[in-house]
Order: structure tokens, then sequence, then C-alpha cells
């Protein structure tokens, strides 16, 4: 690689592995994709994830698709620290300039890299946001997280980020619950964005959404993406969300990666069969 | 016609009664283990500002909820050279002080008061008094709710995380929220305030007249929950700050056009009472007394 520029990946997943129930080199090697199922059928352990490795470059964002139960929203709920990887190792580049390991934060320590590190936007807005306060409680809340103690600076960012997001600012001070669909997800985007993290994480941020609600959120993400410079995860079994926000991907089956490869050369010449039937099914 | 001869009371009766006062105690209500237990707790609340220590609160001669919490850090930290003063409210003579009052006299063999000056514990209800307190005072607060998230979380588990890791946000996005519907910030009692920057109280309901006086204060504040059965406190000049934002400075109960109808005063704590046309008095009854008598 001597003399061409490589940057720093932001972020660096190494040999990331979620087993739920006890599991030994056998248990792996009865499950995954070339054996049809991440159950074990001695043990019963599930491996929902194993063996993913990945890198994602400033500005770049990368999908991950799969079918229901492949393991692609464990990979970034693992990432996300919402659920404890079995093993692994997670490096970013803004946390200790990425030499440590981020899976053996401890549990504080861990959530507080979502303060402005790591961002999350959850298919369920519930997930995400708290339903009962204001669409401008919600974003006060990493603000005041991070230390924001002026409250007119708090209203102004917070302006400011629903403007973004395209939220009609007169809704401010409407609670969360009162709000559409879309209008709850763009609320997720603006809190998500607070304070301008280095990553975030999309897990399935569209579905749910009816189809033109979810084109214009889906917009608003890559507009939103191209415009900070910000590296994504996007997790989505629906390939339009891929091919639009995307430009390299993983395919994930049965807890595996089985492609690795540009978005555009999957969605014209997949390689491994489980993909070529994917990208066949979301053709007809 | 039969003549019932007058009898002196005896045992618990005359202990309550008064008439035991200032002797050997008749009775008491705590063992020493128990208050052993409960000043080891207390310990603990010293060494950690503002950390709510759980401890095993005993069943007291006055029901939960009324001042059992208070009740037993004074018996735990009282001795018979000590005086003490109780207030419900600012006064003396309100029936729950007055039972407390004689309760812990009776039981301790310590001296009773109504002066500051002459206290060395003062057990109080939901207010300071306005006298000044010094390093002679211990302040022990009586305590309804002691936990400041319990509005915002329920989960014991989550609210001892939050404290743990000094997460407010929750809090900060409940003034926020509060500020936003209601154009000011509406707590009016036990204002949420961090203690040595570090956790996060219920000023139990205290006025916020009285949250300026816990700053840097010269005395030490106990703050006893009963039901609850925590006990934490604020050590002699420990920083207490208000939680408020940078542009929105806390105030405090004032109305320049308001004066005790006894005293005159306006630089009291004033409180209404009501079916009075000029019905503003002092909440220090004590305080107002001293200054009309002056």
């Amino acid at each position: 690689m001597t003399g061409i520029f490589v940057p720093e990946p932001v972020v660096q997943v190494r040999n990331l592995g979620k087993v739920y129930g006890p599991f030994s080199d056998e248990t792996i090697s009865r499950t995954g994709s070339s054996f049809g199922s991440a159950r074990d059928a001695v043990t019963g352990s599930i491996v929902a994830a194993w063996d993913i490795s990945f890198d994602v470059q400033p500005g770049e964002a990368l999908g991950i698709v799969g079918e229901s139960g492949s393991g692609k929203s464990t990979v970034l709920r693992c990432i996300a620290g919402d659920v404890e990887a079995t093993t692994g190792d997670i490096r970013l580049a803004n946390v200790d300039e990425g030499k440590v390991n981020i899976l053996d934060f401890d549990a504080s320590r861990r959530r507080r890299l979502r303060i402005d590190q790591l961002s999350v936007v959850y298919q369920d807005p519930a997930e995400g946001l708290s339903l009962g306060i204001t669409a401008g409680g919600n974003i006060a809340d990493p603000l005041t997280a991070a230390g924001w103690r002026n409250y007119s600076a708090i209203r102004t960012r917070a302006k400011e980020l629903l403007t973004r997001t395209e939220v009609p600012i007169d809704r401010i001070d409407d609670l969360v619950r009162t709000f559409s669909g879309g209008m709850r997800q763009r609320v997720q985007i603006a809190r998500a964005l607070a304070n301008n993290p280095g990553v975030i994480l999309l897990d399935e941020p569209t579905t749910g959404l009816d189809a033109s609600v979810a084109s214009g959120v889906l917009d608003l993400i890559r507009s939103l993406l191209e415009e900070l410079n910000i590296a994504a995860i996007v997790v989505s079994h629906d390939f339009r969300v891929i091919e639009m926000l995307t430009e390299r991907c993983l395919v994930m089956h049965h807890g595996r990666i089985v492609e690795n490869t540009l978005t555009d050369q999957l969605l014209e010449d997949p390689q491994h069969p489980y993909s070529q039937k994917l990208i066949a099914a979301a053709r007809t | 016609m039969t003549v019932v001869s007058h009898r002196e009371p005896t045992g618990v009766i005359a202990a309550l009664s008064g008439s035991a006062l200032h002797d050997e105690p008749a009775f008491t209500v705590l063992d020493e283990e128990s208050k052993r237990e409960i000043r080891r707790a207390l310990l603990h609340a010293v060494c950690a500002p503002g950390y709510q220590v759980p401890f095993g609160s005993r069943e007291m001669p006055v029901a939960r909820g009324w001042g059992s919490g208070g009740l037993q850090i004074t018996l735990a930290i009282i001795g018979s050279s000590d005086t003490v003063k109780v207030i419900d409210q600012g006064d003396d003579e309100g029936v729950n002080a007055v039972n407390l009052r004689r309760l812990v006299t009776a039981s301790t063999g310590c001296e009773e008061t109504t002066e500051v000056s002459e206290a060395t514990v003062v057990q109080t209800r939901h207010r300071i008094p306005e006298d000044e307190l010094t390093s002679q005072h211990t302040l022990v607060l009586q305590v309804p709710v002691p936990e400041p998230l319990r509005g915002i979380e329920r989960d014991m588990r989550e609210l001892s995380r939050m404290h743990a890791e000094s997460d407010y946000s929750r809090m900060w996005v409940s003034l926020y929220e509060d500020k936003v519907r209601n154009g000011v910030i509406t707590q009016t009692t036990g204002y949420p305030c961090l203690v040595n920057e570090r956790y996060v109280i219920a000023t139990t309901p205290i006025p916020r007249w009285d949250i300026p006086r816990l700053h840097n204060a010269e005395f030490l504040s106990l703050f006893g929950a009963g039901r609850e059965k925590r006990v934490y406190a604020i050590p002699p000049h420990t920083v207490v700050e208000p939680l408020t934002f940078e542009d929105i400075p806390f105030e405090i109960e004032q109305n320049e056009n308001t004066h005790c109808r006894l005293c005159g005063s306006n630089s009291s704590f004033l409180v209404q009472s009501p079916s009075q046309d000029d019905n503003w008095s002092c909440s220090d009854t004590a305080w107002c007394r001293a200054r009309r008598t002056k």
C-alpha cells in the first residue's frame, strides 16, 4: 500500500461476535451461512453474529443488508453498546486516537460515548426519544449531558437542528407524542446530531414510514451525511435505502458476512449465492 | 361520693406530660445499638455529601411521614448535655413540634428551648430558623421524599445508576420543560441542589428562601427520611448550588410590599394565613416574637 494515501478509518471493527448461550469452536463451525442456520443444533446456542470485521472511512456511509434475523441489528447494537458483544475489538478514531477497544470500557464510560461520539437512530422513535417531553426537550437531553447550561443557547441549538431536519420550528414546544411517524423520525435525527458525533448508526431509519414520507426522510439523511461529513452505518433490509445512502455494503446471512463490496457492484453483479437471491427478490 | 385522690403520674405518662423532665430519662426510644447504626450511616453521609445512605429505619412512636427520620437522627446524636429546639414550618408550638420535643427531652434528659442561640440541635420540618446558625448547631431536617429524581424516573436501579454516574441530564431536561411550559422554573419548595459539585439532593420542602443558607454554611445539616429509610448530609462549608441555567438566575420568594402583621418585618420568610385582610406573618414565630419584645 506504500505510496497510496489511506485515511484512518473512523470506525474499525475486528472479529466482532455475539453468541447467546454457551459456545465453543464446534458451535461456531456448526453455524453460519454455509451451514444454513445461526442456531447450533447440538447446544441450542444462537450465534447472532460472528467474525464481523470492517472499517468505515471518514464521511463514508456503510450499509449492512440481510434478511430478518441475519444479525445486522445485533452488529449495530454491539457497536452502540445496547448489546454486550461476546468478543471482538471496536476502535473509534476520536476515542483515545483509536488506541483502545471500546468493548473494554465499563458501562458508564461506554454510555458516555453515546453523548457526543456515537449516535443511534432507531427504527422505533419511542426507543430513541421520550415521547412525553417536547421536541426541544429531547434535544436538550444530549446537550445538557454534554454540559450545556445556558437556556437560550440550548433553545438556539434545538431550533437550528429542527430547522436542519425540516421540523416546523413552531412545533418545538409540542410533545413528541403528538408528532406523526415521519416527524418523530426527524426529531430523532435532530437529537442524534445534537453534539456533532463522529459516527451515526441508523437502524432501519425509514421502515414503518409510508413510501412518500420515507423518501423525504431518506433525502434528508443523505444530504446530512454529505454536508456533515459524518461516518454512518446504515442497517436495512430495504435495498432502496442502501442504494440511496451507502457507497459500500456488507451482506449478512445467518450471523456472518457473506459479501463486502461496493453497493453499485452488489446491485449489478452480486457474487455470493445468497446475495444473488436477495437482489433477485428485491427486483421482483 | 368517692373522692379520687390526685396522684403524680408515673412512667411514660409522666415522661410525656413533662413532670419527669430534666431528671434521669424515664425511658428510651432507641437502644444504643440502633443509635450506633444510625450514627454510622450519618458518618457515611457526611463523608459523601449529598449521597443518600440507606439505614435501618426503626419503628418510632410517631407515624412514618410525621418526622420519624428526623427524630431518629436527633435521638442518635443528642445527649443529656444538649439543648434541643424543634420547629414545624418555623413554629415551635405546632402540635407535632411540641410532641417531638417532649419525646426527645423526656427520653434523653436534654434541655429544650425555642431560642436558636441556646440550642445545639435544631430539628425542623420544612424551614431553617431565621436566626443565624453557627458551628454550635446541628440542623436535623425531616424529609418526606429524599429522592430528587423520583419525579422523572421510577426504577430504583436506574436512579442509583444516574446518581453514581452523575448523570443528571434528565433533571436538566425537566427544568428546561418547566421553563418552556410555564415561562419560569416553577419548583418552589424542595428545590433541587447540587452538593459539593457531585450529588443532586432534594432539599426537603424548605422554601427557596432557605436554599442560599445551605451554601457554605457554618453548621452541619443532617437529612432523615424515616419512611424511605435514607439519610444524607451537608457538612459545614460545603458548596450547595441550586440547579438553574446560567441565563436564568435562581430567585427566592420576596415581595417588597408584604410585611409581617405582627412585627412588620419584610426581611424574613413570610407566610399567608387565610381569612385575614392583612394576613402575612413571619413563618419563624420565635424570631418574630423576639423582634416584638426587643
